[in-house]
């Protein structure tokens, strides 16, 4: 055995060996669940410029957490210190005892480098190193400090509620908790014998006792290495898992793998690199107006991962996508709810013969309006959206007037895919048949559908968008009125589809638009959200009512949404008066 | 006899005693807003599906309620979810989930 060997690294040699292994059996179980497609892109994609954006990707958000400092910086600077600290303490540590010792040494020499070379002079540099890694270990222990007064405190660090964790993850966070402390500690009796210390390390080891260190050094490295192995093993089985996993899904993001409706390797993956930070429930609607435990996307995740998934809690989220956009590590969770809620044995061919009779009306030379169901409830988007037709003379077909094919979306988010697959084929025979050039609706739900579900050979815009579109090219002229209003983002439009400029920009050109708190990502669901079908009226009402305070704030005269259903929601609530856009343009036309 | 275009439902008697409630009692142990339905039809009048073919939410909610479960398994599969009958009811009736469960449980008690 070397010299470089004590009984003590012992702890630590084995909880990397049993960290390794049980990793790399994980990985590779997972990558055999992935199907031919996914396996394809990933051999395709790793030689391109996606491998490039991948590794900046993992040091700005695996390492820097630039997503959690967007949130708070303090709650970021916790989470950065520890990952970037952390690994420069490992990248330092290994890049000074190479310079060091120049025959052959074990791998852990650079995690017990001190004990080990006591000549604070071995090489040209040596002291700066000491200094550096010693300045290493206090950015990290600062963040271990911010998460201890986390952990009592949470506002301080701008989270309401944090993660209530399996008794594992505390054993595990426990383990974390103790490595750098105790490190500091050895470090620093260490430095009491030998003088090899830091401005850290030394300090303190001159404060301590020559014969209290010598009795008491070899116990604190022991300590240090149990604290090292224990975490290492308990690793793999707790949330940590995600420290390795979130590095790999990131990759796999980047070179283009993406979720199947089914559950694959990818979805593992993701469910292991969920880091349970707990950002994602203090916005959940279910967590802010109804107080409901355990339906978050964290605890869902993690009931799904220890393979304990309840189907009432799979069933109980409105995917209103808020915590997709919170999400710092950026999981698919719209998609892993979906395929949770897969209902194999109902989800068989449906009984939708009635639909094979529609015909499709000849539209060269026209565009499709297609209103969608919820719109059939609110009659004025449907008059104010003809009304601009005819008011800038463009030929429509009007494909759901008198009789709707929902689009699918409703029965996909319910996990009845092969039934909306049926719908979904109807609907694309009807409008490819047609020969229309473009395709108009209203609700951004079906809106969703046509983008991202449907293969449409036609442009597919929300009437939002064709309504900016016509006012920039100057055919439709408005005159500006002297009310105040905010705008709601619907769900689906916003955060769904990513459309937040357009319906401002017309706003600000007919009307005075108001700023609210919850502005774009950060819109509050109207509670009417399809996606729940288990929270009943009472409580939908409780979502709706903080959403329509929170809009009301500023004494808008109006609000205007861009959803039919957001717009059926607030109307519900009082006699206040809700507009979509299309509406308050159709009133502020300029008629020659 | 004088065609009027429409006809007369021949009587039924359905006597409570040979019905098998167990399915109403569990969906509503499911959906509990399932025994606020007044039966004003407000369902069936927006349905989609019904513009389409003679699919009657409302009929299918009264016949699941009396215990008379034959043929809605297949009846029920001609709904889209798309979710208008839940916003229209005036009673707060959440019918998607009524209607998904009434799937589950038809299909669970025709495997018996």
């Amino acid at each position: 055995m070397s010299i470089y060997f004590s009984p003590f690294v012992i702890p630590f040699l084995i909880g990397v060996i049993v960290l390794i292994i049980i990793c790399c059996i994980k990985y590779i179980r997972w990558y055999n669940q992935f199907d031919r497609v996914q396996k394809t892109v990933i051999l395709k994609n790793i030689i391109s410029w996606r491998f490039l954006s991948a590794i900046w990707e993992t040091i700005m958000e695996a390492l820097l957490h630039r997503k959690v400092f967007k949130r708070s910086f303090l709650l970021g600077y916790m989470h950065s210190s520890i990952a970037l600290g952390w690994f420069l303490l490992i990248i330092v540590g290994a890049i000074e005892s190479e310079i060091a010792i120049q025959t052959d040494k074990p791998f852990w020499i650079g995690i017990f480098y001190r004990y080990f070379v006591h000549d604070s002079h071995a090489f040209k540099h040596a002291q700066f190193f000491a200094h550096f890694m010693d300045l290493l270990l206090l950015y990290v222990l600062s963040g271990v400090i911010l998460a201890y007064i986390k952990s009592i405190y949470s506002r301080i660090v701008g989270m309401k509620k944090t993660t209530k964790h399996v008794i594992f993850d505390t054993f595990a966070k426990f383990a974390l908790w103790l490595i750098f402390p105790l490190r500091l500690l050895s470090e620093s009796f260490t430095a009491a014998l030998y003088n090899n210390g830091g401005f850290l390390t030394q300090t303190l080891g001159n404060m301590i006792n020559y014969t209290v260190a010598d009795v008491l050094e070899i116990p604190a490295w022991t300590l240090y290495s149990f604290a090292l192995g224990t975490f290492f093993i308990s690793m793999p089985f707790s949330r940590y898992m995600h420290i390795f996993t979130e590095v790999i899904f990131i990759f796999l993001k980047k070179l283009g793998v993406g979720e199947n409706e089914q559950i694959s390797g990818y979805t593992m993956f993701e469910l292991s690199a969920c880091s349970r930070c707990g950002i994602c429930i203090d916005n959940c609607p279910l967590h802010k107006d109804l107080q409901l435990p355990g339906v978050q996307s964290i605890y869902f995740l993690r009931d799904l991962r220890y393979k304990r998934p309840r189907e009432e809690i799979a069933e109980n989220c409105l995917m209103c996508n808020r915590c997709v956009a919170e999400c710092p590590v950026g999981l698919d969770l719209m998609t892993i709810r979906r395929q949770m809620r897969y209902k194999k044995d109902l989800d068989t061919h449906a009984n939708y013969n009635y639909i094979e009779n529609l015909q499709p009306f000849n539209s060269i030379g026209r565009i499709i309006y297609f209103a969608g169901c919820m719109s059939h409830l609110t009659p004025g988007i449907i008059d104010a959206m003809t009304t601009i037709f005819e008011k800038v003379d463009q030929k429509y077909w009007f494909m759901d007037k008198d009789r709707t094919i929902c689009c699918g979306r409703p029965l996909l988010q319910q996990g009845f895919s092969i039934q909306a697959a049926e719908l979904r084929r109807k609907n694309t025979q009807l409008i490819k048949q047609s020969g229309a050039t473009m395709l108009i609706t209203s609700c951004p739900i079906c809106y969703q559908s046509f983008k991202k579900e449907y293969n449409l050979p036609i442009q597919v815009m929300h009437h939002t968008e064709y309504i900016h579109m016509l006012i920039k090219s100057g055919k439709l002229k408005l005159r500006k009125d002297d009310l105040k209003v905010v705008y709601h983002d619907p769900c689906e439009l916003g955060r769904g589809c990513g459309i937040y400029r357009q319906p401002r920009e017309i706003l600000k050109t007919v009307t005075h638009l108001l700023k609210t708190k919850n502005e774009k990502e950060k819109s509050l669901c109207c509670g009417y959200n399809l996606g729940n079908t288990v929270i009943n009226l009472e409580q939908q009402t409780k979502i709706r009512n903080a959403a329509m305070s929170s809009l009301r704030a500023k004494n808008p005269d109006l609000i205007v949404t861009a959803c039919p259903m957001c717009k059926k929601a607030f109307k519900r609530a009082s006699d206040f008066t809700v507009k979509d856009v299309a509406e308050i343009v159709k009133e502020n036309i300029i008629s020659e | 006899m004088i065609k009027f275009g429409f006809n007369i439902s021949e009587t039924r008697a359905i006597n409570l005693e040979d019905c098998d409630l167990e399915n109403v009692k569990k969906l509503h142990r499911e959906v509990s807003s399932f025994k606020l339905c007044v039966s004003c039809g407000a369902c069936s009048a927006t349905c989609s599906a019904r513009q389409f073919t003679d699919f009657n939410i409302r009929k299918i909610h009264a016949s699941f309620r009396r215990g008379q479960y034959a043929g809605l398994q297949e009846e029920l599969k001609a709904c889209m979810l798309c979710g208008k009958c839940t916003l229209v009811c005036p009673r707060g009736v959440n019918l998607r989930s009524m209607i998904i469960n009434m799937r589950k449980i038809l299909l669970e008690s025709n495997k018996k």
